[in-house]
């Protein structure tokens, strides 16, 4: 009788456990709504069937809201969307044009700067925008003991875009009206439009500012399309629609809700799934399957990079610019972008990218020519290669320039090794390898590279390759006083077409003396749905989503 | 009993000051300029001096250990280098929505894994056992990161029928009050979300809690087979108690101690390997604030964090052995 009894208890929980295990599965999918719980569905009465609220997936977190603390792209997308600046640049370009102010005059020193503001613009806080409003902002960002810097901020960009405490170019910032304001410059700034557009110098509420301390940072008030409404730390940042923006029309969206989701097929298949709407940074891997996916569109961001790798001429080895150019020919750099990036990069030929005004269209790039690297290898006096092998240090980490610098790195080891060149590649920890760079001791050349910041070539040219820049950006130790005096001319030259001709002559010198190989010019791919229409990438890495709706 | 209780109490004390120690010294071995890596290229050389100065890391070794411990002792984590923002309050959310996804997990290791382990040690040698052991085996080997982004495309992309990130239903989302989802939403009387909470558990859980179901599927019956031929089970059955009683009642309370250890072990490292699956399911816990906070160099919250876990791993393990002096009363003897 137990025998019996025994069997049909077995069979009893095993039915108990599938039946749980069938409600379980059938519970999920039976509920309907739990098919896509998120998107497809239209939130919020507002539009009848038409979607108004916009999940945006990324891949990290901001630091901070307050755009004028920060340097990281994460964080100034946002602030994008909260506040204003008193020139923007056009949708998709670097292009500058009004924004807060409306028109602004030059004196012909190029010293004093008179803008006309917009009037009526108001703060989401309420308070009005004005003369006021601008000074007390520039005048926070310059003061170095300003009561509303709290402790461990500094203003960076302020600091590297309009000169340190020390050698500050605006002088002073006058309300000269409500509605007017004059800055004075200590001496000509050539791209001082070009950085006043830049994200970071948005202008935010002194009452905001003053009333919030430093809780401003995590409570953005601007004047931006979108009001800031809250902030789950590595989770998503809700923002809501302005109803008294200033400008026709915008923002269309009624909610903006920016998701972090740190691995890049998990966000992919968020978006394959419906539960975000748009997405940064896709896989190179994932593109075929996207361009598969009829509800899915792939966007290109402008490309505004620059991956390269660097000699360090700190090194005996690359004092003769000939070993540097035997370099240059012997990497193949479409061999590398069909192989890693999946095709979604152009070879480099200078040190800016192409979509840049004063890019040298005429400069030829060092062709991939194994024999002439071998040829000029011997003139140097290296018939059989260089006798050491080299320390080539590779990056550890992912960059928008650079998904996966070693196998990059190990693609151009195999190019060296063609020509007698062996090279160990070293990938120390990220912190480790930029303080060795700086350093110069350890590495032969490096990986490295630079996204734009400001749409000027000062900002890739200067920033990267003069001798002003050692120890810091140029972290090849590369002299050349010539270079020097045509990027300090182009610095203090008001007339833009003599400054793009001053950065022509600069890159026919840079290319002759080969610092660097100049490796890619990456395109950044985003994806989006179908029905998601109006959003227009910028190449600076953030845009306003005002414009952005759904069909 | 009490005796037992204080003692283990007390042996928490150096456990936990050795503890402080080890975190402190290996952040400050890894090498690299913090203040370079934290305020990016674009920084002046005077802010990143001014950093290292509110940082103390001018100042020797020592001397910052004693401010740390002092400052501890006043329960002050200190302030995140990133968000300026005091981690112990800023931890709390993600030290929630970690705890509950652990609990979910271990619920579903717990659940699936004793019971596979008790059927197939129930029915050794069938189908059933064979079946069992080769998923556990399977189970036990498989990628955490692999299984979660498998279970998004299939459950999620393919079947729709699960969500594949976050906690719940962002567009609408509950007021956070005690940051445990599922509460917050009874709490706010929103049950439509408590099903979508659920829901969103779901898929994270199984990835995070497949190994420990794996690994108690086995312990459980490799214990439960020993149990089983012992004379008084022998005894049990003889007196003509049903199976089900024997195999749940009697056999299982001893085989339960084994089973409790591998339990405890197993939630204490969930709770640190949790990194992947948080990332895999954009889950805001505390497996992604440390895993931020490293790539970011972080000094003070990722010491804060590692202590945390540590400390919830210590705590895991204290009541695992308070509760084994519940099940088996000769234990406080010893």
């Amino acid at each position: 009788m137990s025998k019996k009894y025994a069997k049909h208890n077995i069979w009893t929980v095993l039915l108990v456990l599938a039946l749980g295990f069938v409600l379980v599965l059938s519970g999920c999918g039976g509920s309907g709504e739990g098919a896509k719980p998120e998107a497809g569905q239209p939130s919020g009465g507002a539009g009848e069937g038409v979607q108004d609220t916009l999940i945006y997936g990324r891949g990290g977190d901001s630091v901070a809201l307050d755009p004028a603390i920060v340097t990281d792209g994460e964080s100034l997308k946002i602030t994008h969307q909260v506040f204003d600046t008193l020139l923007e640049y056009k949708d998709g370009t670097t292009i500058i044009q009004p924004g807060l102010a409306e028109s602004w005059e030059v004196s012909p020193d190029g010293l004093i700067y008179t803008f006309k503001l917009r009037q009526g613009v108001k703060f989401h806080d309420g308070t009005d925008f004005n003369a006021e409003a601008v000074v007390f902002n520039f005048e926070r960002w310059a003061d170095p003991k300003s009561p509303y810097k709290y402790e461990g901020d500094s203003f960076d960009y302020y600091d590297s875009m309009f000169g340190s405490e020390e050698s500050r170019v605006i002088k002073s910032v006058k309300a000269l009206d409500a509605n007017t304001v004059q800055f004075t410059l200590s001496k000509p700034q050539a791209p001082f439009l070009q950085n006043l557009a830049m994200a970071t110098f948005g202008i935010a509420s002194p009452k905001a500012v003053q009333e919030k301390k430093a809780d401003f940072k995590s409570n953005p008030v601007g004047t931006g399309p979108f009001v800031f409404k809250e902030w789950k730390r590595n989770d998503s940042i809700t923002l809501e629609k302005n109803p008294t923006y200033w400008k026709e029309g915008q923002p269309k969206l009624a909610k903006v809700i920016v998701r972090s989701i740190p691995d890049n097929t998990a966000r992919f298949n968020a978006l394959q799934n419906g539960e975000i709407d748009l997405m940064d940074d896709m896989n190179p891997d994932d593109v075929k399957q996207l361009e598969g996916n009829s509800e899915l569109v792939k966007i290109e961001r402008p490309s505004f990079n620059v991956a390269y790798i660097g000699f360090n001429l700190k090194k005996k080895t690359f004092n003769n610019p000939k070993v540097r150019q035997a370099l240059n020919h012997a990497v193949n750099k479409q061999a590398i972008i069909d192989a890693l990036f999946a095709g979604q990069a152009k070879p480099a030929v200078n040190p800016m990218p192409p979509t840049l005004w004063g890019y040298n269209d005429s400069i030829q790039d060092y062709a991939y020519d194994l024999n002439k690297a071998k040829a000029l290898l011997a003139e140097a006096g290296f018939p059989n290669g260089l006798p050491e092998p080299l320390t080539f240090y590779a990056m550890p980490v992912s960059r928008p320039y650079m998904p996966d610098g070693k196998k990059v790195a190990e693609a151009i080891q195999a190019d060296f090794e063609k020509i007698g060149v062996k090279v160990n590649i070293q990938s120390p920890e990220w912190a480790t390898y930029l303080d060795d760079l700086k350093g110069g001791e350890k590495d032969d050349l490096y990986m490295l590279g630079w996204n734009g910041d400001n749409g000027d070539p000062d900002n890739f040219l200067y920033t990267l390759l003069d001798k002003d820049t050692i120890p810091g950006n140029n972290r090849s130790f590369y002299v050349n006083e010539e270079l020097h005096k045509i990027l300090v001319k182009a610095q203090t030259e008001v007339d833009q077409d003599k400054r793009a001709e001053l950065y022509k002559q600069a890159q026919e010198i840079i290319k002759k003396d080969a610092p660097w190989i100049p490796l890619v010019h990456t395109t950044p791919v985003m994806a989006g749905k179908t029905t998601l229409k109006g959003y227009v990438p910028s190449p600076t890495g953030s845009e306003s989503l005002g414009n952005v709706y759904f069909e | 009993m009490n005796a037992y209780f204080l003692k283990r109490l007390a042996v928490l004390i150096p456990v936990l000051l050795g503890m402080t120690l080890i975190v402190f010294s290996i952040i400050h071995a890894i090498p690299g300029d913090p203040a370079e890596t934290i305020l990016g290229d674009k920084a002046t050389e005077q802010s990143k001096q001014a950093l290292r100065e509110q940082l103390g890391l001018d100042k020797p070794w020592l001397q910052q250990y004693g401010t740390y411990l002092g400052e501890l002792a006043h329960g002050d984590l200190g302030d995140s280098i990133r968000t300026r923002q005091p981690i112990a309050r800023e931890m709390v959310p993600y030290l929630a929505a970690t705890l509950e996804l652990t609990v979910a997990s271990m619920f579903f290791a717990v659940v699936v894994g004793m019971n596979a382990g008790i059927v197939s040690a129930w029915k050794r040698n069938s189908w059933f056992d064979y079946v069992s052991m080769v998923i556990a085996l399977v189970g036990v080997s498989m990628p955490i990161f692999w299984l979660g982004l498998m279970e998004q495309w299939i459950f999620a992309n393919k079947l729709h029928w699960l969500p594949s990130i976050g906690r719940m239903n962002s567009r609408d989302p509950v007021e956070a009050v005690t940051h445990l989802a599922i509460i917050d939403a009874i709490i706010g009387g929103r049950m439509d979300q408590v099903w979508t909470v659920i829901k969103h558990l779901i898929l994270p859980s199984i990835a995070l809690g497949t190994i420990p179901m794996a690994v108690i599927a086995r312990i459980t019956r490799s214990s439960m087979l020993e149990v089983m031929d012992a004379d008084y089970i022998r005894t049990a059955r003889a007196k003509g108690l049903a199976s089900f009683q024997v195999v749940y009642k009697h056999a299982l309370k001893n085989a339960a101690i084994p089973v409790l250890t591998v339990v405890g072990l197993q939630t204490g490292s969930l709770l640190g390997g949790a990194v992947l699956t948080e990332t895999i399911f954009a889950w805001p816990g505390i497996g992604r604030y440390i895993f931020e906070a490293i790539s970011s160099r972080d000094y003070p919250v990722i010491q804060s964090g590692i202590l945390i876990i540590a400390f919830l791993f210590v705590i895991i393990n204290l009541i695992v052995d308070l509760l084994y002096a519940v099940l088996d009363r000769r234990i406080h003897y010893q």
